[in-house]
């Protein structure tokens, strides 16, 4: 019989600053060669349990551990990061912030640095490894000069040159572009397979990590094992849902349609999964499901006219790029990264200025105004709340905006306090902001916004690295605003969930023009703008194409419009 | 927006670039010391020319240090006078002699040969020292930096220190940009027109941002760094560190013959100063 190389055996933890344990009871056995991925809502204990795994805890994190916790023979107990590293590779969640090298080759070699090993066999180990992970043409370059994808991709080539036989993955999904992902599961998939490797991805990002060939998925909730088996087991019980995980979008569309996923086989491939009833009951569904098309009058609020922009004249960043927004639309801005998309909301914003073009806003020339007067017209939220938050009280942060407008103390009060109550946060009006999750700091971040009255937001990156429920809390929240305020909310993503759920329209830029400008659903079924712009199909796109339904784009649309349907219902 | 902080490295194929990274360190270090102590005016003459003609060969263009090259002149200068200014006589005490050119030795303001050649003295030990170090920092690739100083005895820890400030300042300084524009849309003036009191208040509020977001960062660095076993070993190995070759042992035989010039002129000179004044 093999042996486990991680084996948990009644194994609870507690971090010290904490007043209950966050990991309970765990029992899990993983065998070599398996790839596991691990999941489960914020606070299920996931990422914890990974500390676990490479010696974060007890030694960075300290804490009790009881029960027992063997890593390739190893206790985790007695052993340190040193001893767990060569057993445990490990890959953060932010490629960048782990990137300690000044060029992809001495990143690289950084371990077989720290191993003190002479400088030829580092030579040789990198240059076998950066050909293993398509890297060779990147070894001089610095972090700045490289994509997400290959940063991560040296951050996999960084702790695998140890030849470790665990690789350990903390949400890999939340840093990158859907095409890069899709292509780092690919990668990983191969790579696992070549070099004999156990892998352990934790990711909520179920259905994208699935095409890694997943063997085993582990659900987590409240610091328990819920779940642990054959992920096409797990599908079909629909424990997913229940545990506030997204389950693949393609599955949804199935049980919508009525489909037993019990009688279906493959289920884990979009491009093979089958059952004798399914090609009828989608194209019934499909047929009887009617698309609402409730055209409503649109009153233009930015008109963006024949922009250009750039650095050097040579090269422009924006080119000869004209749209139109309208009022109380929610928008999606899509694109590859350094595709111009910061690049025009910050020349919107005013932080740059046109060299050739208009930007009129309510019919006005926007370009006439300064920084400080657009935002009050136009407001612009950034991915980290961290970085807009200079205050330490959510009632100061909220009303700053208006204190440097010399506003009243008086008539400040009563705007603050009515916005808090519109984003949920009176009640918390004199806590310190320290003391609140990501996902209410993002809220105080759109607040002080709202204060000063905007009639369009930027949002960029909205939910990055947020689970279901946060997700949909944050988001549930915007299209409140967009319903209440009619607001214009313009989201910069990547994720396709989000455009396809949320958005009523997609602007695609690539090389700073417009690749297209349609609703989300033409967008991701079709295939040279996916390309172009590095998305990726939506998995309701295959199936439509497999069981030659009508349109695709419809029946995408449909399917949003059900769950768009039942979440006003809720 | 390619505006470069700091004066970069540039490949080149000269043989100062082909010198190992501690060679430049501790030609520079000796140099700096040697030059520092000494008064002898035919000493630093002759590494004022040896650092020119190095700096030659180095082919460094003006217009890569023009504005480095700018503000050390302004502040030599500036250090000169107020060097003049509070103590006019000090260089008829040094030297011991009074060959005035101005005034008269009552008087607090005069001007002697002596404080004129003390004061060119000081002026070439500015001087000297500029091309050295700009050849040290252009001819060295960054990278190897943290392997120069660790191998002249620095510990492995803070010559990696070096090397992780030189990584991140970029990821700095775009995270500034970036808080500075949010805080700026939120109506912070910060731009030329708005009264000094108000940028420096702006100033702080991008500030407390940067901190957050910057020990956020440095807590993932070190996990990461941990993770892949730095700090474990008493010493580690450098993957750019360059081999000794005998280009360098040359090179450190011809500083050596300085420092022992230099150090033989103090005898020869009875202390730091060469005085042609007796």
């Amino acid at each position: 019989m093999v042996k486990p190389i991680i084996h948990f055996k009644n194994f609870s933890f507690q971090y010290d600053s904490q007043a209950e344990k966050t990991l309970k009871d765990i029992n899990l056995d993983i065998f070599p060669g398996e790839k596991v991925l691990l999941a489960g809502a914020s606070g299920s204990g996931k990422s914890t349990l990974g500390r676990c795994l490479n010696g974060l805890i007890p030694e960075a994190f300290p804490g009790k551990m009881t029960g027992t916790c063997l890593i390739n023979g190893h206790q985790a107990k007695d052993s340190s990061i040193f001893e767990l590293s060569f057993d445990v590779g490990t890959v953060l969640q932010d490629p960048d912030s782990q990137f300690v090298g000044l060029t992809v080759v001495e990143d690289l070699a950084f371990s077989l640095e720290n191993d003190c090993q002479p400088q030829a066999k580092m030579q040789a180990a990198t240059r076998e490894w950066a050909q293993k992970l398509q890297l060779t043409e990147f070894l001089q370059h610095s972090p700045q000069e490289i994509s997400g994808g290959q940063k991560q991709r040296v951050a996999m080539g960084g702790v695998l040159i140890d030849e470790s036989k665990i690789l350990l993955f903390d949400e890999p999904l939340a840093n990158l572009d859907p095409a890069a992902g899709q292509a780092t599961m690919q990668l990983l998939n191969h790579l696992a397979a070549q070099q004999d490797l156990t892998v352990i991805i934790i990711e909520h990002r179920i259905e994208e990590v699935l095409s890694a060939g997943i063997d085993r998925l582990v659900l987590l909730k409240d610091g328990q094992v819920a779940a642990n088996d054959r992920p096409e087991k797990l599908l079909v019980t629909g424990s997913l849902a229940e545990l506030g995980l997204r389950e693949p979008l393609y599955l949804s569309a199935l049980r919508r349609a009525g489909v037993n996923l019990a009688e279906c086989s493959s289920l884990l491939d979009v491009q093979q999964i089958n059952a004798a009833a399914l090609p009828q009951a989608l194209q019934q569904w499909d047929t009887e499901l009617e698309l609402s098309s409730a055209a409503k009058p649109k009153i233009p609020l930015l008109e963006v006219e024949q922009l250009d922009f750039g650095y050097q004249p040579d090269r422009p960043i924006i080119k000869n790029l004209s749209f139109t927004l309208y009022q109380g639309e929610m928008v999606s801005l899509v694109g590859k990264n350094g595709t111009g998309k910061s690049t025009l909301s910050n020349l919107i914003a005013g932080f740059l200025t046109p060299t050739a073009g208009n930007i009129k806003f309510t019919g006005k020339n926007l370009l006439k105004l300064s920084v400080k007067q657009r935002a009050e017209k136009i407001g612009y939220i950034l991915q980290d709340p961290n970085q807009m938050i200079s205050q330490t009280k959510i009632f100061d942060e909220v009303a700053s905006g208006l204190r440097l407008r010399n506003v009243a103390e008086a008539t400040i009060k009563e705007k603050v306090i009515e916005i808090l109550r519109i984003c949920g946060l009176y009640e918390m009006r004199n806590w310190p902001i320290a003391a609140l999750s990501f996902g209410q700091k993002k809220r105080v971040t759109i607040a002080s916004i709202l204060v000063l009255a905007p009639q369009m937001l930027i949002l960029d990156e909205p939910t990055a690295g947020q689970d279901l429920y946060h997700y949909t809390e944050i988001m549930n929240f915007l299209e409140k605003l967009q319903r209440q305020q009619h607001l214009t909310i313009v989201l910069i993503t990547h994720d396709m969930h989000l455009m396809l759920e949320y958005t009523q329209r997609t602007l695609v830029l690539s090389n700073g023009s417009l690749l297209a400008d349609a609703i989300p659903a033409a967008v991701l079924t079709n295939d040279q703008i996916i390309q172009q712009a590095s998305l990726a199909r939506t998995s309701l796109f295959d199936l439509a194409e497999r069981f030659k339904l009508p349109s695709a784009t419809d029946f995408v649309s449909k399917f949003i419009q059900a769950e768009r349907q039942e979440r006003i219902d809720d | 927006m390619t505006e470069n902080l700091f004066i970069g490295y540039i490949d080149r194929p000269t043989f100062l670039h082909h010198l190992s990274g501690s060679t430049k360190l501790i030609g520079f270090i000796s140099f700096s010391i040697i030059g520092m102590v000494t008064f002898d005016t035919r000493f630093l003459l002759g590494i004022l020319i040896m650092s020119l003609v190095l700096f030659h060969y180095a082919q460094i263009r003006y217009r890569e240090v023009a504005l480095i090259v700018k503000v050390i002149i302004a502040f030599a200068a500036l250090n000169l006078i107020m060097v003049y200014v509070f103590g006019p006589g000090y260089g008829m005490q040094i030297y011991g002699t009074k060959h005035l050119i101005l005034g008269n030795s009552q008087h607090y303001f005069n001007l002697s040969w002596e404080e004129l050649f003390y004061l060119f003295n000081l002026l070439l030990k500015y001087v000297f020292a500029v091309p050295l170090a700009l050849i040290f920092l252009l001819t060295t690739n960054p990278s190897e930096f943290a392997a120069s100083l660790n191998k002249i005895g620095i510990s492995y820890r803070i010559s990696y220190a070096f090397e992780i400030a030189l990584r991140y300042i970029p990821t700095v300084q775009r995270d500034y940009r970036t808080i500075s524009l949010a805080q700026q849309a939120r109506g912070y003036e910060m731009s030329k027109t708005a009264p000094l009191m108000q940028r420096a208040k702006g100033a702080v509020q991008i500030l407390l941002p940067l901190i957050f977001t910057s020990l956020e960062r440095i807590e993932t660095i070190s996990q990461a760094m941990a993770l892949r076993r730095f700090g474990q070993q008493h010493k580690r190995t450098w993957y750019m560190a360059r081999p000794f070759k005998t280009a360098d042992y040359l090179s450190l035989i011809v500083i050596a013959v300085w420092l022992i010039l230099g150090i033989y002129l103090f005898k020869v000179n009875n202390g730091r100063f060469w005085n042609p004044f007796k």
